[in-house]
């Protein structure tokens, strides 16, 4: 128990912005009409590309003889990007498509 | 000092970029530019990545840019040429991707912890072994949404009876091995994290497996809840506020468009995960064995079509299936020519993702004010002459109204009986995804129009035109 008070008091504002991000999330998100169902899950999709970041990291401290690392990294990257840049491409195409028929 | 200062504004305007794009995504007028903001966000967060201060660090950046191009090539490429029909399973791909890159990362930072080049400690431990699990589960369990969304996986072969006791045992073994591997740390052996990796991938697979058909769009919203989670306790391995923000976003929305889902069709997460709707669905009365249905011939659906005040066309899988969009829209503009008000009345649940309908007509140039959405639908249907149903049939199923015994009793539907007439296009008098007998089919608005929906709507379209 001493470790997850300790844990705790020294992680505050991490947690202050993991809760009030969860709350942002619910709020911003809320009330989306049918319409925008597929986008909206599609350009998400894309957000949790986030996650190339944190390949990019790991391939920038990994030794240059560690191939290991870097290959598996190296996978990361790719596998990051073709969500990120897949994802928000596709949203795209869907939303022009929504787009043009407003008369 | 100033160079750190520009690198976290950096990130700090991504994450900004995230928030205020996934909310403009969230009204029709400016989805588009709040997707572009979303992507801002993510140039900047990765260019910020890229720059960061690390002491020592080697950067590589020849790898990292390598695999930039590769990946945004690949992923404009399959973007570009996908055919709008097949959005449900490319978007399932790029969700299993994001899920595939958290489990790598999690790979390689065990593997660096048992080889001695990473201090742990117990919460750092429990952070990459959620990354794995999450990730895990997000990867494989999308790969098999997008065999399933296919049609390359027959949804009865891939289950099996008590499949769900098999799941939640195989769970039980993989969190319980992670929580071993947490309190055991390095002494545990490299076994058990590669154990613990392959069970939670395979987890993945068996979750999705027996859960298909009309309740596809449950799970693609909830593996792209996943996929975000993922990348948020990513974020805590490196203690990117970035990550954790993004991540925390898509899985928030992911969570908000499962529940949507989940309401659409009256059944709790709980229920969809554990039983199909086939299998749960034995209770449903068959009293509708000696019943006939009565046909229409072409030429009087035409007629009636094109006489009408008002038209409903309501849409479901089988539209997707027959890829009937476009002639959908043919039949729309000769009635509209003729002073029919045509409308679309899109069910929640309609087609297999969130939302499928409304991508798929807007992709025959449907404008979208003349798709209603359930409420809407139902409280215009009393005044509507006639309705159209192609390829939909547990969405417009009287049953969930007015038999107790029936799977689907309680789910919103769309009242289409209280409509003047009825037509139904169905290839067949076989039921819906749920295996349930539609009471619709028999009623005395109704009229079938059997064949597939493609050639009997470009039939229909040509007995029109000779009106």
């Amino acid at each position: 128990m001493e470790t997850f008070y300790q844990f705790f008091n020294t992680n505050l504002i991490l947690i202050y912005l993991l809760i009030f991000t969860i709350i942002l999330g619910f709020e911003v998100i809320s009330k989306v009409p049918t319409i925008l169902h597929t986008p909206l899950m599609s350009g998400a999709n894309a957000v949790s590309g986030v996650v190339i970041v944190g390949a990019i990291l790991l391939v920038r401290e990994s030794a240059p003889d560690d191939y290991f690392s870097l290959i598996l990294g190296f996978l990361g990257v790719v596998l990051g990007m073709v969500n990120a840049a897949g994802g928000f491409v596709v949203t795209d195409r869907m939303l022009e498509m929504f787009k043009k028929k407003k008369k | 000092m100033a160079y750190n200062f520009y690198v976290n504004l950096a990130y700090l305007l991504g994450a900004v970029g995230f928030v205020w794009g996934l909310r403009l995504l969230s009204s029709p007028d400016s989805a588009r530019r709040g997707n572009f903001i979303a992507g801002l966000g993510m140039g900047l967060s990765i260019i910020a990545a890229l720059f960061a201060p690390m002491e020592g660090a080697a950067n590589n950046y020849g790898w990292i840019v390598g695999a930039m191009a590769v990946g945004a090539i690949v992923g404009y490429l399959a973007a570009k040429k996908v055919k709008m029909t097949a959005m449900p399973q490319m978007v399932s791909i790029f969700n299993g991707l994001g899920g595939a890159c958290a489990v790598v990362l999690a790979g390689v930072e065990l593997y660096l912890f048992y080889h001695g080049k990473r201090m742990l400690d117990t919460g750092g431990l429990v952070i990459i072994l959620l990354t794995l699990l999450i990730g895990a589960v997000a990867f494989t369990g999308s790969m098999l949404a997008y065999a399933k969304l296919e049609g390359l996986v027959d949804d009865r072969k891939v289950t099996f009876r008590g499949h769900n006791i098999v799941n939640n045992i195989m769970l039980l073994v993989t969190v319980g091995l992670g929580v071993w591997l947490c309190v055991e740390g390095k002494e545990s052996g490299t076994t058990l994290p590669i154990v613990v990796g392959i069970l939670a991938l395979i987890y993945g697979f068996s979750f999705v497996a027996p859960i298909g058909g009309a309740d596809m769009p449950v799970v693609i919203s909830l593996l792209n809840s996943f996929s975000g989670l993922s990348a948020a306790a990513a974020g805590l391995i490196y203690g990117n506020n970035l990550m954790l923000v993004g991540g925390i976003l898509v899985g928030a929305s992911g969570t908000i468009l499962t529940v949507l889902m989940c309401n659409a069709m009256n059944r709790s997460l709980l229920n969809v995960l554990i039983g199909g709707f086939g299998t749960s669905g034995t209770s449903a009365a068959k009293a509708t064995g000696d019943q006939v249905v009565k046909e229409v011939t072409m030429n009087d659906a035409a007629i009636q079509l094109y006489y009408s005040q008002s038209a409903m066309i309501v849409p479901g899988y089988g539209l997707a299936v027959a890829q009937a969009q476009k002639v959908c829209k043919e039949i729309d503009d000769l009635l509209e020519a003729n002073g029919v008000d045509v409308k679309y009345a899109i069910h929640p649940v309609a087609g297999r993702m969130p939302g499928h309908m409304n991508v798929l007509l807007a992709e025959a140039d449907v404008p979208y004010p003349k798709l209603l959405d359930l409420e809407d639908a139902n409280s215009a249907l009393p005044n509507t002459d006639i309705v159209v149903i192609v390829g939909a049939n547990d969405v417009v199923n009287p049953a969930a109204e007015d038999d107790p015994g029936s799977p689907i009793y309680g789910m919103p539907v769309l009242k289409v009986w209280e409509a003047k007439n009825v037509i139904v296009l169905k290839r067949s008098m076989r039921s819906g995804y749920a295996g349930i007998e539609n009471p619709l089919f028999f009623h005395d608005r109704t009229r079938m129009l059997f064949g597939d929906a493609k050639d009997t709507l470009t039939k229909l379209v040509a007995e029109i035109k000779t009106l």
